[in-house]
């Protein structure tokens, strides 16, 4: 898979120019500002990008779980062909959960401490099928829980999160998540609050039940590792925004951006060596609040104004590679193509960053 | 569960053991001598010997102690001067220094008066007060919430009697509409305890529904932001199974805890509330017990208040457990 789904009209959720701002005490933070992307049944779209980056926002609003009164949203979020930005509350209520389902990064704060999995569950299910029978609900809940290699499901269903170990339970969050059968998962860094062994045994089943539900599946994490292993697209987020969105074969292999890059050399994972030096990037994340003008990564970006360019004063565009034959792989940096071709191949592909 | 109560009870009756010790030796032993106070002015030293025999006053403090807590449990024989010894059953508290009468016999009559202030300002102020707090967290910002700040920003600030007397000058003297506050039995005269007790409940609501407002928000507004309630918006819920079977049910039981403190402290005596309206209850024997250095009045007192709590502590230790299923019982 080297093209990414926006080639393709007509994708399960498609997002254009999605925009979310938050008016707080300090200030307006455009904590999603401008950002497109689509992915389809079957296809896996890895979201990346540093803490902040508006990851977490831009997911949350497609099952418009942003108060209104403290949010405005602008843009398009088509699922399945209906714009939900603006839908009122009791339609979005069907849409969640039913058709867009979501995990989030730690099951054990994300599970209601005080009932059982099972009472969980079994709520997920009956909210989308009022007409079903407890005793209905409850075995498709047993059944949900034994798909996700929960042992002795039947058992299990009764016990309450804490008694639960993280990687158990962010399967039984998975199967509360794919009990009324979604066509859409957001998976928010579903393994970042667990193990290493537990987190490849997760990523495995969030891809195993892809298959079999033939769901579309968006995957955050900062783990380009991970991204690496699943996903068939990649969109790159800085500040709020889009960095770099492609193929996964596009984005990880021949990244094009100075911001994708950074994010390379400082993955362990991705080191060919493991005694090469990582090199993080410099600085932190903006304030979502005051965005630096022009390119948002300039303060912090080695290439900035490398040809005197206009990288603090204006906004660079998402614009697909036009010398490269790469349909769909798109980049929104100043520095003209063949430069970052031949700073790629001198500095970045020479420090030995591989997949 | 059965161990923990027997362990928890256990316990609570070595608390309540040290603290009728302490008491009993800070009063006891306090150089202030109360046959003196009793005696009045022009006394002599042996009518006070005679008085402090009478007491039983005279012994070493000691046996007083060791007499003093077998009459708890056993009970025990006073010596009366120039008539035969008084026997005071178990659980005896001694007699009042003052009238005579057996302890047991006060506390008897004292504390039905201040449980039926407790239990019906309890139900008002646990009710308005959580309420108050539950609805303010969910209408954050609104004239609502502002109004309910406010509400229990003067509820916390204003000075209980400033209410009491707003109440009795309202409802008493200006409209006639209620007697003025008095006890009446419970199973005597329903109707009549509601109305003369009504407004020792509301002062007595008053401070705390406050307080219970502002913790309510605070836990609401806390448990909102829960990662579980935006999974539970997430699968679909509405807003209302949401707040009320989720985010309600979380927010609701560090009160739980703390109400059953409060209760457990005020069934001890509601001081303030029975010392405005004059209603005889523990708080208000305990009150006058101390200026006259009615020791076994204040004993009594100390010793059922202590038992309250204790005994609240125990319970909101049980309930924790069935409304937390993180709570182990050990
Ligand atoms: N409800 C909100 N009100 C105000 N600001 C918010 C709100 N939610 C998120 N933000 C801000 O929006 C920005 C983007 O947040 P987001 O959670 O999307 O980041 P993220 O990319 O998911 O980061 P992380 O990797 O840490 O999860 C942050 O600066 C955050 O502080
Ligand atoms: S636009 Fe300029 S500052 Fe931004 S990434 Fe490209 S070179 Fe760096
Ligand atoms: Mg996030």
């Amino acid at each position: 898979m080297t093209t990414p789904q926006t080639a393709h009209g007509g994708a399960y959720l498609q997002v254009r120019d999605l925009r979310v701002q938050f008016s707080t005490e300090d200030g307006v933070v455009r904590a999603v500002d401008g950002v497109s992307f689509s992915v389809d049944r079957g296809q896996t779209l890895g979201i990346v990008g540093e803490s902040g980056s508006g990851k977490s926002v831009s997911s949350l609003a497609v099952l418009g779980l942003h108060d209104p009164k403290k949010s405005r949203i602008s843009g398009e979020i088509l699922v399945n062909g209906r714009n939900v930005v603006g839908l009122d509350d009791n339609e979005l209520r069907k849409l969640r959960g039913r058709d867009v389902a979501m995990i989030f990064q730690d099951p054990l704060s994300s599970l209601h401490p005080y009932y059982t999995i099972g009472k969980q569950i079994v709520a997920a299910y009956r909210i989308h099928h009022p007409n079903a029978s407890k005793s209905l609900a409850r075995k498709h809940a047993i059944d949900m829980l034994g798909r996700v290699g929960i042992p002795q499901p039947a058992k299990r269903i009764d016990g309450y999160p804490h008694e639960f170990s993280g990687g158990m339970r962010q399967r039984a969050m998975i199967a509360m998540a794919l009990v009324n059968d979604p066509d859409l998962l957001i998976a928010d860094e579903p393994t970042t609050a667990l193990d290493v062994t537990v987190q490849a045994q997760i990523l495995d089943l969030i891809e195993d039940l892809q298959r079999d539900f033939n769901a579309a599946v968006i995957l955050i994490t900062h783990d380009l590792g991970v991204v690496s292993q699943i996903a068939d697209d990649v969109l790159v987020m800085y500040a709020g925004r889009v960095a770099e969105y492609g193929s996964a074969e596009q984005v990880l292999r021949q990244a094009q951006h100075p911001y994708t890059w950074g994010l390379l050399a400082s993955v362990p994972s991705l080191h060919g060596d493991a005694d090469e030096d990582l090199k993080p990037i410099k600085g932190n994340p903006p304030s979502l609040i005051n965005v630096p003008p022009g390119c948002a990564f300039h303060p912090r970006c080695r290439y900035a104004m490398l040809n005197g360019g206009p990288c603090d004063i204006e906004v660079p565009q998402l614009l697909p590679l036009l010398a490269t034959h790469e349909p769909g792989h798109t980049v929104a940096c100043h520095l003209p193509e063949r430069q970052r071709k031949s700073i790629y191949e001198q500095d970045i592909a020479a420090v030995g960053v591989a997949i | 569960m059965l161990r923990f109560i027997l362990k928890r009870s256990l316990i609570a009756i070595l608390t309540l053991w040290a603290i009728s010790s302490v008491t009993f030796f800070v009063f006891f032993a306090l150089p202030a001598n109360p046959a003196e106070t009793m005696c009045g002015k022009n006394c002599d030293v042996r009518t006070i010997a005679a008085i402090q025999k009478n007491l039983g006053m005279d012994k070493p403090l000691p046996k007083q102690y060791l007499d003093y807590h077998a009459g708890l449990f056993v009970g025990r024989d006073f010596e009366r001067q120039g008539r035969e010894a008084q026997h005071c059953p178990a659980p005896c508290l001694a007699y009042s220094f003052r009238t005579n009468e057996p302890v047991t016999s006060i506390i008897g009559r004292a504390w039905p008066v201040t449980a039926s202030i407790v239990v019906g300002g309890a139900v008002i102020w646990l009710t308005v007060g959580i309420s108050l707090g539950m609805f303010s967290a969910l209408r954050r910002g609104t004239v609502f919430d502002k109004t309910a700040i406010a509400f229990s920003l003067v509820g916390a600030s204003m000075p209980i009697y400033v209410f009491a007397i707003l109440l009795l000058a309202t409802f008493v003297f200006g409209l006639h509409l209620l007697p003025y506050p008095h006890f009446v039995g419970l199973l005597e005269d329903p109707v009549g305890w509601v109305k003369a007790l009504i407004l020792p409940w509301f002062a007595l609501a008053f401070i705390f529904a406050a307080q219970y407002a502002r913790l309510s928000r605070s836990q609401m507004l806390e448990t909102l932001s829960e990662d579980y309630i935006r999974t539970a918006r997430a699968i679909g819920l509405s807003k209302r199974t949401v707040h009320l079977k989720h985010a309600f049910r979380a927010a609701i039981t560090p009160i739980v805890t703390i109400a059953g403190i409060d209760i457990g402290g005020a069934l001890g005596g509601a001081v303030i509330t029975e010392t405005i309206f004059g209603l005889q209850g523990m708080g208000w024997y305990a009150v006058r017990a101390i200026p006259n250095l009615n020791f076994p009045v204040i004993m009594a007192t100390v010793l059922v208040a202590a038992f309250f709590l204790v005994a609240a502590n125990v319970i909101v230790d049980c309930l924790y457990a069935v409304i937390d299923p993180r709570v182990k019982l050990n």
